[in-house]
């Protein structure tokens, strides 16, 4: 089996119009083409989706977990981006 | 200046697992938890893949066409389950293809159960309600598993995975209400999936080797034999609702302890069946290799393919 | 509880066509029966095939797409035998008509009781099944039996994913490597004969046009050319030349690879007369 194996493909699903697509597991694909169809057949068998997408795993790049910190705690303290962090009277409502 | 204390990766590993944070791919982990978690995911998916041989087998005999359709959609599932672990196991480094490997020849070792032939329409209704429930016993515990592609992928397999045992119940519901010979057939189904079903939990505890390990790291949650206990006092009183009789005369309440006392499992036959030497061990790993063998021109057309009209957009552009 | 988005779609289906019969002769009964009996056989038979390759597909991706076009044509047979089971109003039901009919009885086209094959066989006969079906279900959409209408609607969106995926199958085997190229020829060189039945109509089918209750097959076989024509060339497959049709089927003048299929489909209602499963 030392033949090519087909490259690992990240499936991403939109599960309603207006939603995000997430990211739900991944497929092997020789192409883009087979790669939706494929995440068509393994992801979408529960009407699961409205739309796919499709992106070959070596063309992801991530984060390095070991700056998690440098990267994300400095969010911690900036509670001013939440609505939370404002006082809003009573009376005001839907706001 | 602040004094910064550098802990060890293995320290900041064995933290998040104390405080049940999930271990992600591209996290430092200890070579051996990496290992471990490979061979036991990749078990798993092989189990899932060879799972769907003895069952497949009735496809094309179901009786009825729901029941074919049920049937058609739960092997299917496995495929899928089977996809979902092997690419949970790949983002810990393994290709599927080594994984496959390792399963075609014989190295790798997938769930014994499955060496055990599908006689009659009822053993689909034995393995759904029986096996699959042993399967869900041992599951449902790992969504809450320490890695999290893993964890994952279990979510998922678990959700899929209700429907059927719940079919395999119901169609041993309908054999016992049926005709004598229908009861016969579910009974005598009954008395051959009982005991293999048990050893699915695996060896006893004193004999599970890396149980504990597995349990520190928080990859496996419980016991074999807190699971096959527990499996024992959920399924005696559902035969007793189909009217069928558990194969063990050993078979009694315990008040003390709240459980079934049941009588011994016979190692010699696990450990023989693990080996090889079961029923249909070498028919399954004929035909997996069969499909691999006689699949591997199509991958390598669709590859070919895909070469060839990567190179013409390239020109084109 | 059963939780329904646990479910696949395909095992949830049952029954889902509940429009009163319309009002026919007995005559045209007969008719629309006979032939709704074709049609649901052709798609369960097909379905049996693709069926056989669960487990023992190229690529586990690939099995599992065999498997949704199997369960979507065993969707679509059911949907049919209980529609015929209606019509025909002596209390049958859809497993009857599939499970006593003897294979003279049944009236599914040759094509589809051809056995599976390499993967390159199963592909060809899906793709040649599949543009049929495709365009067909499309003009069967506006008959002017609603339930057929009906169901024809709902089984095109299902067929539309059938005929692109066979499609794209025969353009990289046929365009792969050599190997599968030299496959796919001896496929079609296989299977050809077997794709002129799709169009020809038996009497029954012939009254049926008449009545504008099924659709003509003339513009039909002209998509179907087209579609092929198109696939193949990208497929760099040569169009194969005129040559002799094989047929039969539709009249229950099967291959003797039907009853083999029926020996399995309908072994427990057969060893066991009568009984609930």
């Amino acid at each position: 089996m030392n033949k090519k194996e087909w490259p690992l493909w990240e499936v991403f699903i939109r599960s309603k119009q207006g939603l995000d697509h997430k990211h739900v597991g991944s497929i092997h694909a020789a192409d883009a083409e087979m790669a939706i169809l494929n995440a068509r057949d393994v992801y979408t068998r529960r009407m699961e989706g409205v739309s796919i997408w499709v992106v070959e795993s070596s063309h992801i790049h991530a984060s390095n977990p070991e700056e998690a910190g440098s990267f994300f705690d400095p969010a911690n303290d900036k509670v001013y981006r939440h609505p939370t962090f404002y006082v809003v009277p009573a009376e005001i409502k839907n706001m | 200046m602040e004094t910064i204390v550098e802990k060890s990766l293995e320290d900041i590993f064995e933290e998040k697992i104390a405080s049940e944070i999930r271990i992600e791919p591209k996290d430092w982990m200890p070579e051996k938890y990496r290992k471990t978690l490979v061979r036991q995911i990749s078990q798993h998916a092989h189990s899932e893949i060879v799972g769907m041989l003895p069952e497949g087998n009735w496809i094309t005999r179901a009786p009825s066409l729901k029941r074919k359709a049920i049937l058609l959609a739960k092997v299917q599932d496995e495929a899928g389950h089977g996809l979902y672990l092997y690419s949970a196991a790949e983002t810990l480094g393994t290709s599927r293809d080594q994984m496959f490997e390792d399963l075609l020849s014989g190295k790798a070792k997938y769930s014994s159960i499955f060496n055990y032939p599908t006689l009659s329409w009822a053993d689909v209704g034995a393995i759904g309600w029986l096996v699959d429930g042993a399967a869900i016993m041992n599951q449902v515990p790992l969504c809450r598993t320490s890695y999290g592609p893993y964890a994952r992928a279990m979510v998922r397999v678990c959700k899929e995975e209700s429907f059927h045992q719940r079919q395999g119940f119901e169609i041993m519901m309908t054999l016992c209400n049926g005709s004598e010979e229908q009861k016969e057939m579910a009974q005598e189904a009954f008395n051959r999936w009982w005991w293999p079903t048990l050893m699915m939990f695996g060896p006893k505890d004193e004999e599970s080797p890396n149980t504990e390990q597995s349990m520190r790291w928080k990859i496996k949650r419980f016991t074999n034999d807190e699971l096959r206990q527990r499996f024992v006092d959920m399924m005696v009183p559902q035969a007793e609702f189909l009217g069928l009789t558990v194969p063990d005369k050993d078979l009694k309440w315990n008040e003390a302890k709240g459980g079934y006392d049941f009588g011994a499992i016979d190692w010699n036959e696990f450990w023989n069946v693990v080996k090889g030497n079961g029923p249909c061990n070498k028919d399954r790993l004929k035909a997996r290799n069969k499909a691999q063998e006689e699949g591997a021109w199509v991958r390598e057309a669709a590859m070919a393919y895909a070469e060839k009209a990567a190179t013409r957009e390239k020109k084109s552009a | 509880m059963m939780d329904h988005h646990t479910q696949p779609a395909h095992v949830l289906h049952e029954l889902q066509f509940k429009t009163p019969l319309q009002e026919y002769s007995p005559e045209v009964r007969q008719l629309v029966f006979d032939y709704t009996l074709q049609l649901a056989d052709t798609s369960l038979i097909l379905s049996h095939r693709l069926a056989e390759w669960c487990g023992h597909g190229p690529i586990l991706e690939q099995d599992m797409a065999m498997t949704n076009i199997s369960l979507d044509l065993l969707g679509e047979a059911r949907n049919l035998y209980q529609y015929a089971a209606e019509l025909e109003g002596k209390g049958h039901t859809e497993d009857d008509l599939a499970y006593l009919r003897d294979a003279v009885a049944y009236k599914n086209p040759l094509l589809v009781e051809q056995p599976n094959g390499n993967f390159g066989d199963t592909v060809l006969r899906q793709f040649i099944f599949d543009t049929f079906h495709y365009f067909f279900l499309k003009e069967l959409q506006n008959s002017t039996d609603h339930r057929l209408a009906a169901i024809a609607e709902k089984s095109l969106k299902e067929a539309s994913y059938h005929i692109k995926w066979s499609s794209e199958w025969v353009i990289r085997l046929g365009d792969g490597t050599e190997e599968s190229k030299k496959r796919m020829e001896a496929a079609i060189d296989e299977l050809w004969t077997y794709s002129g039945e799709l169009f020809e109509a038996t009497p029954t089918e012939k009254a049926l046009q008449e009545l504008d209750i099924i659709p003509d097959y003339t513009s039909i076989k002209a998509e179907w050319d087209k579609h092929v024509a198109q696939v193949l060339q990208e497929a760099t497959l040569a169009l194969p030349q005129d040559q002799w049709m094989q047929s039969g089927g539709k009249y229950g003048r099967h291959s003797e690879h039907l009853g083999y299929i029926l020996s399995d489909l309908q072994y427990l209602q057969r060893t066991y007369p009568g009984q609930k499963w």
